[in-house]
Parts: structure tokens; sequence; C-alpha cells
């Protein structure tokens, strides 16, 4: 191996690239697009709108959580990879946590792309098996007598966890309560917490 | 009190932890090869090339068969699959032939030296 060397997997994809730009099936400017949507567009601010627009809109959750993709289309987030968004609730009671066993099924409008342990053959088999073993390793040690519940997202279906609001938040705005939630916690491996 | 205006969303969207996804604790791609395929995946997917669960079918069968041959010690590659699937997936869709894409690499493996990007 030379000091230049060049990443076998990089030389494919350039290659794959080329020779569907030469063929004019698809541009380099269609392919910036995409990225650049996904680097600066679309993340989990959008899935962190559609919590704090639940925690101050009884009607809003409500509709949320009867259909999903309808309620976040309110918000304007939707298409490629949210199809079909179901929302499942946190509750003193359950814990819900999201996982896409066979790939990496991920609900990319309201989340953006998925970090890369949901990606990782350990969290996809094990959140299965032994789910509160998994959360604790994140940090969310949960009670004996609160139940888990483990969704396997699908083509067809994505989950969005809605967390549970934290106590001491009744005086935020929508938006500072927006700004509390985090990725992790609409994936159900952490909770939100109120600011110190 | 829940009607947010535009400049509140505007505002929303580039403050607090749950703003950009860069700032969310990880980069989502672990090289520029990587953010590219999946650019070109989902490009050609919005031209209607093929459905998306055409792909997905095929991502599952190629992150199956790489975690099956997975030494120990030996990291998964997430994007490696990705790239596998999309290949297989032009391929069947008469798109780029395997035959050329492997002319390509070939090509492109012997530029000189610092015209290979």
């Amino acid at each position: 191996m030379s000091e230049h060397e060049v990443d076998p997997l990089a030389l494919r994809a350039e290659a794959l690239e080329a020779l569907l730009s030469e063929q004019g099936i698809v541009s380099a400017d269609a392919i910036d697009a995409v990225i650049e949507q996904y680097e600066h567009d679309i993340g989990p601010m959008n899935g962190a709108r559609v919590v704090a627009r639940a925690w101050v809109d009884a009607g809003y959750k409500e509709r949320l959580l009867r259909d999903g993709t309808a309620a976040m289309a309110e918000l304007g987030f939707g298409g490629a990879q949210g199809e079909h968004m179901v929302v499942v609730e946190n509750s003193p009671e359950v814990h819900n946590v999201v996982v896409c066993t066979l790939c990496s099924c991920y609900p990319w409008p309201v989340l953006g792309l998925p970090p890369a342990w949901y990606k990782e053959p350990a969290y996809r088999s094990r959140v299965v098996r032994e789910p509160r073993v998994v959360l604790a390793e994140f940090g969310l040690v949960l009670p004996e007598d609160v139940q888990v519940r483990v969704w396997d997202s699908s083509a067809e279906i994505r989950y969005l966890v809605l967390p549970e609001r934290p106590a001491g938040t009744e005086g935020l705005s929508e938006e500072e309560l927006a700004a509390l939630v985090h990725r992790d916690a609409m994936i159900g491996v952490a909770r939100v917490e109120a600011p110190r | 009190m829940t009607r947010a205006s535009a400049q509140r969303e505007r505002v929303l969207d580039s403050v607090g932890p749950a703003a950009p996804p860069r700032s969310n604790g990880e980069l989502v791609f672990q090289a520029p090869w990587e953010s590219r395929i999946f650019g070109l995946t989902l490009a050609l997917h919005e031209q209607g090339r093929f459905q998306w669960q055409e792909f997905r079918e095929r991502l599952i069968a190629a992150i199956a068969g790489a975690e099956a041959s997975l030494g120990p010690g030996q990291a998964f590659h997430y994007y490696a699959c990705w790239l596998e699937a999309l290949q297989g997936l032009v391929d069947a869709k008469g798109l780029c032939d395997a035959g050329s894409l492997a002319a390509r690499e070939s090509a492109f493996a012997a530029r000189p030296h610092g015209h290979d990007h």
C-alpha cells in the first residue's frame, strides 16, 4: 500500500457517480442539493418542534397521536422516508424506544439522518433482546415498574417517541421547550431534562 | 401562544441543543463519498428511477451479508452496504452495469497522484 492508496469504496462511489452523470441520468448539482438539504435543513430540530407543539397544544397532541403523518405535515414536515409516521407517547408507566432491526429505517423528515450507533448491529439486535440493559448503557435507568415497548421501524412505518414534558417547565414558551428536546429523546434512549 | 411566526421558526432552526444535525453529537457521514452516494441514491429515487422499497430490500440483504461475514474485531461499515445495494440496483435497472463500473474504477485507480479528486 502506498501512502497515496485511495479507499476502494471511495473510488467505486466516484466511478458510479461519474458514469451516471455522463449518461445524463443524474447531475452533481442534484446530488449537492440533496446533501445540502440533509446537512442544513432537515434534522432533529424539526422533531423537537413537533414535540414542543404537542406539549403546549392538547388538540395538536391528540391529532399527532392519532395520525402522525398528517399532524407533522401541519408543521410542514414530510416526504421521503416519513410517509407513515406513528408517534408513541411516553408516560410514567410506559417508555418507548425505536429501532430498525433489519436496516436503518428512521423518520428522516423530523430527525434527519440516524446516528452511527442506530445503524450498528449491536444496537439493532440488543435493544430488542435486552432493552433495559441497552437503555442503561445510554444512561437511562428505568424503574422496574415502567413498561418498556420497543418499536421496530419498517419501510411502511417510522416511529417517533413523544417524550414526557419535564417537570418545572410550566413557565417555558414553545420555543424554549423545543430547545430542550434532543434527538436521543425522540428515539427513546434518553429523557428530556428540565433546564438547570 | 402556539402559533409560531415565520421569524420565530427561523430562530428555532439555528439555536438550541436540538438545532443542526451536526451539532447533535456526531457527524452523520464518516467520509465524503458516503454523503455522495447518499445524495446520489436520493436524487435517483426522486427522479422515480426506483421504488424506495426496492432499494431497502437490497440494503437489508447487504447488511445481513456483511453481518454474517464480520470477523472478530472487524468493524461494520454501513455505507459499504449502502454502496453495494445501490450498485446492484442501478445494474438491475440497466442504468450502470457492473463491467463498466469496474472498468471506470480501474481507470480512476490508475490516475497519477494529485489527480484523484
